[in-house]
């Protein structure tokens, strides 16, 4: 790791620490129920898995018939296929799909499952500072993960449209039976922490060739039917996650891969990873260290942005490969 | 207008340049299928059929329309006994390079049967096969087959063959041999990696699937 990352990361570092004193104290204080509903920080990593494993969501052959069964099918079908869904596509502003980072079609533990996440809104979240209903957190996957702003649309789907209703309606369906407001063994990703002599750009590059290249292409592109249909989602360029969705930060994409990538080597659902600690930052560090889509939050520059939207650990603003990241594809 | 007529003329000039070029390829391909060669390779055609869909009841696989660059890998790794295979071993090993490159271009080019090669399976099993292949098993772990090898299971590339149209048998013995390490020839190990995850019910399931469903050209 070069100098000038070891000085990036370390306001991200700084209010990491913070938080995780935060949290201790929180910690020690209320019982987990309570703290879930009230703490204005992110969750706590949930607990492992005891015995009886995770929760046990539905089968697909358990979706009902009539009206709230057709709500779940379409949840569903934009979930999994939403460059396809008639109605979600029109949102989609690059070539990704949801279960792309929900893997599983939302259902694997530790792959940020829906059943997981259903349960913890409306909730707190630091990155708008208020409270976020369902419906408006998946307007933000939207706006950031699905780059909303150069869909057809223009923009998320509107609250409360028939879209959020099916897709919440897919997700409660999921979540059938999860206790409310507490925080599930397999919920979001496991966090990796960030190893002692940070992070390698140029180690990562080099395992990203040797183990990612060979589904999400080379120049880090993905794969394409010939009419549209993704195979593998781009994880860069301008049909990727934008500047500002959480998987740019380094911790959080380090936490999705160490357990979920490469797909099929590793395995979440058995927390079995295919990548040391070390290599997961570095892959993740490498894959973020590319352009993207600009941040919707914009601030009229990339300093400026920066301080406001990016005090955590990414390279927004920051050299890599001899460019200042943060400026956006076309 | 002159600069238009030499563009008019460009393909055909190319198509005179190439031909010669491309015929020779594919009667070396044509060649090895139909005779094999004295050095002790038989004829491909002698087990995966005249019409290189290969033989359902002892396990020979479709060729026909499979992806060139994939066959001519396995070709090559069965050649340097990186994908052990007591029958195609001493075959591929009989095939100079230029042989195995030709015969493995002319399987790809050639139009793979219309008919799925069909299954004995319960429609229970199919279906079960069915799901397995478009959504995984996610309770252990085990992503869909067409995350990787594309939508239907008809391939991506040279890395992710088709499985459609392909013989329940063939798929079920390439698992046991990812399974037992006999064919070890994937890249990162990631069909390995899946293989151990499944069940021989499970598997027979998928196997049945495919081959209840044509060969298709692959999507990409």
């Amino acid at each position: 790791m070069n100098k000038t990352h070891q000085e990036t990361i370390r306001p991200g570092r700084h209010t990491a620490q913070l938080l995780a004193a935060t949290l201790l104290v929180a910690g020690t204080a209320f019982a987990q129920d309570d703290e879930t509903l009230t703490k204005q920080v992110e969750l706590e990593q949930p607990p492992e898995a005891s015995g009886e494993g995770y929760f046990d969501y539905p089968g697909m052959d358990e979706i009902p018939e009539g009206q709230f069964g057709e709500a779940v099918r379409s949840g569903m079908e934009a979930f999994i296929n939403t460059l396809q869904h008639p109605e979600a596509k029109r949102h989609v502003g690059n070539g990704q799909n949801c279960a792309n980072c929900h893997l599983g079609g939302g259902m694997a533990a530790n792959s940020a499952p829906l059943w997981g996440a259903w349960g913890i809104y409306p909730k707190y979240r630091g990155k708008n500072d208020h409270v976020n209903t369902m419906d408006e957190r998946i307007r933000g996957c939207f706006t950031y993960s699905m780059n909303a702003g150069d869909s057809e649309a223009g923009g998320p789907p509107k609250p409360d449209s028939q879209l959020l209703k099916d897709m919440q309606s897919f997700m409660f369906w999921s979540a059938r039976g999860a206790p409310l407001g507490k925080n599930l063994p397999g919920r979001g990703y496991r966090s990796v922490e960030e190893p002692e002599d940070g992070y390698s750009i140029s180690r990562g590059e080099s395992i990203y060739q040797d183990q990612c290249a060979v589904c999400h292409a080379e120049d880090g592109s993905g794969k394409f039917t010939a009419d549209g249909k993704q195979i593998f989602p781009p994880l860069w360029g301008e049909k990727a996650f934008n500047w500002g969705a959480g998987m740019h930060r380094i911790n959080t994409a380090a936490g999705f891969i160490k357990y979920n990538m490469p797909l099929g080597k590793a395995n979440p659902v058995e927390m079995h990873a295919a990548l040391s600690d070390q290599e997961a930052w570095d892959v993740a560090a490498y894959m973020n260290s590319h352009e993207r889509p600009q941040d919707p939050r914009w601030e009229g520059d990339k300093a400026t942005t920066a301080e406001k939207w990016h005090d955590h650990t990414c390279l927004y603003n920051q050299e890599a490969r001899g460019h200042t990241l943060g400026e956006g594809t076309e | 207008m002159q600069r238009l007529h030499r563009l008019r003329t460009l393909p055909a000039l190319l198509f005179l340049a190439l031909a010669p070029v491309t015929t020779a390829a594919s009667d070396l391909g044509e060649k090895v299928a139909q005779q094999g060669n004295d050095n002790g390779a038989a004829a491909c055609v002698t087990c995966h059929g005249a019409d290189g869909g290969g033989n359902g009841a002892a396990g020979w696989p479709r060729l026909a329309g499979m992806n060139a660059d994939y066959l001519a890998k396995q070709l090559d790794d069965m050649a340097s006994g990186k994908r052990d295979n007591a029958t195609m071993n001493p075959i591929a090993k009989g095939l100079s390079a230029e042989e195995r490159r030709a015969v493995s271009e002319y399987y790809a080019e050639m139009e793979a049967p219309t008919e799925a090669p069909g299954t004995d399976a319960a429609q229970s099993v199919v279906e079960r096969g069915r799901a397995i292949a478009e959504q995984g098993l996610w309770r252990k772990g085990v992503p869909s087959c067409v995350a990787c090898h594309g939508p239907g299971g008809d391939g991506v590339g040279a890395d992710f063959p088709a499985l459609s149209g392909q013989h329940a048998n063939y798929i079920e013995n390439q698992f046991t041999a990812w399974q037992d390490g006999t064919r070890h020839n994937d890249p990162n190990e990631l069909m390995a990696s899946v293989a151990e995850r499944l069940t021989e019910e499970e598997i027979k399931a998928v196997a049945a699937w495919f081959a209840s469903q044509p060969a298709r050209p692959p999507a990409e």
